[in-house]
């Protein structure tokens, strides 16, 4: 790889690319730094009193939060099982892996309506529980919250585990597998060669999974838009509120700040976290 | 045999989860007006119909969106290509000074949410003039693709040996001319591969597209601002609209996603 063959070839090439960057995200950033922090009078922290003040401020991060509390866990769960279910070989491996991943292409927001359809009063679970003589029940309203958020993340479980689960095939492939073999010639049990083998090995893979997955389900929006409406406020949802409904961009953008801020302390966290070699017994 | 067993049941089973709701929502864009308000729904095609789904591509804004959606999307692989192939080549072939910076750049703009940039952007936008128009959506989502288009197609060319391209030029061939007759044709597939991820993620986004236009809007877009005061027979339609691209784009990438996501996002 290594050559240097013409040592100035490489910066006409990256450059390009280092000016649109910069113009697209360096640029917007320090502009929606000084929109959130500015007033008519030049600094002023009103935009972020007023995003504090807001009754549905709180609740937003709260539901973020808890979102990516109860979904990451459950997520990497599935997500590990399904891959080792095709690292066992099954018969139709092929057509499993296809159905498996078609949801990495699937948006957000057409997944929050695939699912509405599914969860909506008269949708498809209510109608089998009539086909079954049972008594529907209104999944989505905003008398059942906890309901509503359950349905949220079953969406975005369909949705967003396909990526975690190709994360991990991947990782999984570049594992020999006579470690694996040697450590049962020795009787090891399965769990035992799941905990002791395989997961160590895929750590480097759980971890990117990990960063990308917690930064993007900081992002979930859509999906809680299609289902719920504003009935189940998340952060990003907000922003979009304030932006167009609302019409007060400066709020809008000190919210998104608060979400980056989040990224970046959940990537530098988790980066802390999985290098120290020391973090696990 | 018992094990066997086990394993198709499991595997059946998470199945299930992933094709029903896809099955369902097909069910349901299918499915006539009258059919739709009857309770309980039939789980099984008795009632296939066009009636709905023509409804919605007939509606106002919908052929638009699609329109404006494939243009968004279709310029923003070209952009991302035409600026990022150079970085990713040079990426795989030169160490140069200050690489390991650029490759962290990257990875950094990688991280930062779509939502950050959005709202800024508008009033930059606005202020060029760029607002409401598939130029201004089209920059953001080349924006969003062009790092992971650069770390892709590095890994791409990292697959070319160097040994073609250093025989074309020992043969008298410029670097140029050794790069378009050796490396390009090898390095076709996977950057085509790059195209379409770059293509579907466009094709994806909504909330950046929402926020950046108010009348040439994408159709996820679209489907989005009409949701509050659209009948669910329109919504069922609008997310099989949106859903349709994903299993065409999934059935031709199935041989690159591995490869795509698994190795090349480190």
């Amino acid at each position: 790889m290594p050559g240097g063959v013409r040592p100035r070839g490489p910066l006409w090439l990256i450059t390009p690319s280092l000016i649109f960057l910069t113009a697209l995200f360096a640029w917007p950033l320090v502009a929606g730094i000084g929109q959130a922090l500015t007033g008519p009078g030049g600094f002023t922290l009103a935009n972020v009193r007023r995003m504090l003040d807001d009754p549905y401020f709180w609740p937003a991060a709260r539901n973020t939060a808890l979102l990516i509390v109860v979904l990451i866990p459950l997520q990497f769960a599935l997500a590990i099982a399904m891959a080792l279910l095709l690292r066992a070989r099954p018969r139709f491996a092929g057509v499993y892996f296809y159905i498996w991943v078609i949801p990495l292409a699937i948006s957000d927001l057409a997944a929050g309506l695939v699912w509405l359809a599914v969860f909506t009063d008269r949708g498809y679970l209510n109608s089998a529980l009539a086909h079954l003589q049972i008594d529907g029940y209104a999944w989505l309203s905003y008398q059942h919250p906890v309901t509503m958020f359950l349905a949220v993340v079953v969406a975005e479980l369909w949705r967003s585990t396909s990526l975690v689960f190709v994360i991990v095939v991947a990782g999984m492939q570049s594992i020999p597998r006579d470690y694996d073999e040697a450590a049962a010639v020795f009787g090891a049990s399965y769990w035992q060669r799941l905990r002791k083998v395989i997961l160590p090995q895929l750590r480097p893979s759980l971890q990117v999974a990990l960063i990308l997955r917690t930064i993007l389900a900081l992002e979930t929006f859509a999906v809680a838009q299609a289902l719920t409406g504003r009935n189940l406020p998340l952060l990003v949802g907000e922003t979009y509120q304030w932006y167009s409904v609302l019409q007060n961009p400066n709020v809008a953008t000190a919210i998104a700040l608060v979400i980056l801020a989040l990224s970046m302390l959940a990537a530098f966290g988790y980066l802390r976290a999985l290098r120290e070699p020391g973090g696990q017994p | 045999m018992k094990r066997t067993w086990g394993l198709q049941l499991a595997c059946l089973a998470v199945t299930a989860f992933f094709g029903v709701p896809l099955y369902l929502i097909a069910l349901a864009a299918f499915a006539s007006r009258e059919s739709l308000d009857r309770f309980p729904l039939s789980l099984l095609p008795t009632d296939v119909s066009a009636e709905t789904i023509t409804t919605f591509l007939g509606s106002t804004g919908v052929v638009g969106g699609y329109l404006n959606s494939l243009m968004v999307g279709l310029s923003t692989v070209v952009l991302a290509l035409l600026v990022g192939v150079p970085a990713g080549y040079a990426l795989a072939r030169y160490a140069f000074r200050g690489r390991d910076p650029y490759q962290l750049f990257l990875l950094l703009t990688r991280a930062l949410p779509i939502v950050v940039l959005s709202v800024p952007l508008a009033r930059i936008f606005l202020q060029t003039g760029l607002y409401d128009t598939t130029y201004a959506v089209t920059l953001l989502h080349t924006a969003l693709a062009l790092p992971t288009t650069v770390l892709i197609t590095s890994a791409v060319f990292v697959g070319v040996p160097r040994e073609h391209e250093e025989a074309a030029q020992v043969f008298g061939a410029s670097p140029v001319r050794a790069f378009a007759r050796v490396v390009l044709p090898q390095a076709l597939p996977g950057i085509a591969a790059v195209a379409m991820f770059t293509f579907v993620l466009s094709w994806n986004e909504v909330l950046g597209a929402t926020i950046l236009t108010l009348n040439q809007r994408t159709l996820p877009a679209h489907v989005l601002t009409t949701l509050s005061d659209s009948p669910l027979a329109y919504r069922f339609a609008g997310g099989l609209a949106l859903v349709g691209p994903a299993i065409v784009f999934v059935a031709v990438m199935r041989r690159y996603l591995l490869n795509m996501w698994g190795t090349t996002l480190r």
